[in-house]
């Protein structure tokens, strides 16, 4: 699914040039869960834009479902955003004037769906997270979990292939933020590819696959059954952090 | 491309911020407003002014004699000129820059006019069938003297309505004879002249009365149409010919005023209009001015709205917007506010002149309004379609940078946590 070699990524600033990338190599498979970690600075938030088309790189090659996204110019970057990539943050970007039907029906719209269909099919999503009670009410006057569910729907509406979640419990408290990651391991179980940048142990913990990024390149992949392993080290690190505490 | 899904966009974000919205919208209301106000006065005064030339042919000219006031060809000052048929004749057919030619036989004294028992003192002009064409004679009943008249030296006599209406009361005067100084005369028309308060002339045929008031062939002064030219220059060049002409045919030095006067309206309406020209064309540079002023209002608006809203246009982009569609956002709003706003002042201004076109003419039709030099001073149906269109393409303008810029926004940068 994603396929991505030998990429740079530099930050250029007057005359300073901030190397983030250091030549990246990675391959996410259809269907896995994958959490990205590293400390700030590691270029995880940067990967994470690259594999949304949201930025672009300067090196090396990124293949999207077997296309190379190189030099597309900004409507080409739109439409394959549209189709492929559904993202949820930090926080939520909701459209504040826009109620929760018609954020979540957003996507549609771009996608030149009739207005009736999209709001139908934004009634669903928002049944299928347990919000169709809150349709018409407007983002201030929803929780923030409510909320993130909200961007979870508008996310999924446009059926990616692939869900970006940037910190996506990131504002959230514990409990909240398990119910989150509970609706998105049901999307990656109805085959979705999930890949959620995260600097919290526990949530990493729930996923699949864990990509450690350090100085801009990967420092370690935790895979499936090593995952108990993590758990075993998230401990450890945590008594460590007390320690030094 | 009507989009409903684009103007409810449009109508949440100006719902959001109605105060700012509609201080925009009034800089450019104000704006077109001033526009129509000024353009409609400027038209208003115009047409007043118009309405001034309007009593006569504004191609009209008068020629005149006097006595001579220079010295000419050994001829000594003082010496009067005298126009006469064959003058008419020569200005008639040798001048190129002539029209239509009257030529004027004044009688002597007093005209006393009776019929039956009423009788009254009026003036009487003696005249060819082109007078009424040079002084704008309408006619009320009947006819104007004709080509007929003048050769068959008739005693035709058109009178003035107050005359009709002093000597004839109710009576239909067409037909019947009136007396002049004693001659019998036969009424063929009555006339008014629509700029005059009173309608006591009379024309008769200037054939007839030199031939019954001892005129021989004398002339006393020309009343002409020249060619409708565009420049005053040109007007002038018609009104040289014409003395030099004369001038010649009477030997006197064509710069002597004094020996022959001449008054060519069309110089002076030309003058006037080009006067009017100029206060259009600085009636559009104010008007354009303060419309520039609304439209970087209007610009500078959209611009903090975009950098308001550059994380929602960050998110529409993650979600898939095109940079035109962006674009198209922030340029439909520009140009609703500014067409929206501009049409409203332009309805307000145009309203206005309305009103203030209702009151003169009710004023003019009571009788008064003497001396106002402002008539209909509305903007025509062509100005407020190009008012309109410039206010499109201003909304366009100043929507263009702020839509370039929202269009510039990288959604990565829009959504990075501040």
């Amino acid at each position: 699914m994603i396929q991505i070699n030998n990429l740079h990524k530099s930050y250029v600033t007057g005359n300073n040039s901030l190397h983030v990338l250091k030549g990246l190599n990675l391959e996410i498979e259809e269907g896995e869960f994958v959490s990205i970690m590293g400390s700030s600075g590691s270029g995880k938030s940067t990967l994470l834009n690259i594999l949304g088309i949201l930025d672009n790189y300067d090196e090396g090659a990124y293949s999207l479902d077997g296309h190379l996204m190189q030099d597309l110019n900004e409507t080409q970057a739109a439409r394959t955003r549209n189709k492929m990539i559904g993202f949820i943050f930090q926080s939520f970007n909701l459209i504040s004037f826009k109620n929760a039907m018609e954020n979540v029906a957003l996507p549609l719209y771009y996608k030149g769906v009739s207005r009736r269909k999209r709001n139908q099919m934004a009634m669903e999503y928002l049944d299928k997270l347990g919000l169709k009670p809150w349709a018409h009410h407007m983002p201030n006057e929803l929780s923030g979990g409510q909320r993130q569910r909200v961007a979870i729907a508008r996310a999924l509406i446009s059926k990616p292939r692939i869900i970006l979640a940037d910190e996506p419990t990131g504002a959230l408290d514990t409990q909240t933020s398990y119910e989150v990651m509970e609706h998105l391991k049901q999307i990656n179980e109805e085959g979705i590819t999930v890949i959620i940048v995260t600097h919290e142990y526990d949530i990493a913990a729930m996923t699949h696959k864990i990509i450690r990024l350090k100085d801009g390149v990967i420092e370690e992949i935790i895979k499936n059954g090593d995952l108990k392993s993590f758990q075993a080290q998230y401990n450890r690190n945590i008594n460590k952090s007390e320690h030094h505490v | 491309m009507f989009d409903i899904d684009v103007w409810q966009e449009i109508f949440s974000t100006i719902r959001k911020n109605k105060l700012r919205t509609f201080l925009t919208g009034f800089s450019v209301a104000w704006g077109i407003f001033m526009l129509m106000i000024l353009l409609g006065s400027g038209n208003g005064l115009q047409n007043g002014v118009k309405q001034e030339f309007a009593s006569n042919a504004v191609n009209a000219m008068w020629i005149w004699t006097g006595e001579t006031s220079m010295p000419y060809k050994g001829m000594k000052t003082g010496r009067p000129i005298r126009f006469n048929n064959r003058d008419y004749t020569f200005l008639k057919n040798k001048v190129n820059g002539l029209d239509e030619v009257s030529s004027r036989f004044y009688l002597p004294g007093d005209t006393n006019y009776a019929y039956g028992n009423e009788y009254g003192s009026f003036t009487t002009v003696t005249c060819h069938p082109a007078l009424r064409d040079v002084e704008n004679i309408k006619l009320n009943k009947g006819r104007f003297i004709n080509h007929k008249d003048i050769t068959d030296f008739r005693k035709s006599i058109v009178i003035g309505k107050d005359i009709a209406k002093a000597l004839f009361k109710e009576e239909d005067p067409i037909g019947k004879y009136i007396k002049v100084n004693d001659v019998p005369f036969k009424v063929i028309g009555v006339c008014h002249d629509p700029d005059n308060r009173n309608d006591r002339t009379a024309y008769m045929p200037v054939s007839t009365a030199q031939r019954i008031f001892n005129g021989g062939d004398r002339v006393h002064s020309f009343a002409v149409t020249t060619k409708m030219v565009t420049s005053e220059k040109q007007a002038e060049a018609i009104t040289s010919e014409v003395r030099e002409a004369l001038a010649q045919r009477h030997k006197f030095n064509p710069d002597d005023k004094r020996a022959m006067g001449a008054f060519n309206m069309l110089t002076e309406y030309l003058r006037t209009m080009k006067i009017f020209q100029g206060i259009k064309i600085f009636v559009w540079v104010i008007g354009i001015g303060t419309l520039i002023a609304g439209i970087v209002g209007v610009s500078n608006i959209m611009l903090i709205l975009v950098k308001e809203r550059t994380r929602e246009i960050g998110v529409r982009k993650a979600l898939g917007a095109s940079p035109r569609s962006v674009i198209g956002l922030i340029l439909m709003e520009s140009i609703l506010i500014t067409t929206v706003a501009g049409y409203i002042g332009l309805t307000m201004g145009v309203g206005i002149m309305e009103v203030v076109n209702y009151g003169l003419e009710q004023a003019f039709a009571s009788g008064g309004g003497d001396g106002i030099f402002f008539r209909n001073p509305t903007v025509d149906f062509g100005t407020a379609i190009t008012a309109t269109l410039i206010l499109i393409l201003s909304g366009a303008i100043a929507g263009y940078i702020p839509a370039k810029k929202a269009a510039s926004v990288k959604p990565i940068e829009a959504l990075r946590d501040e």
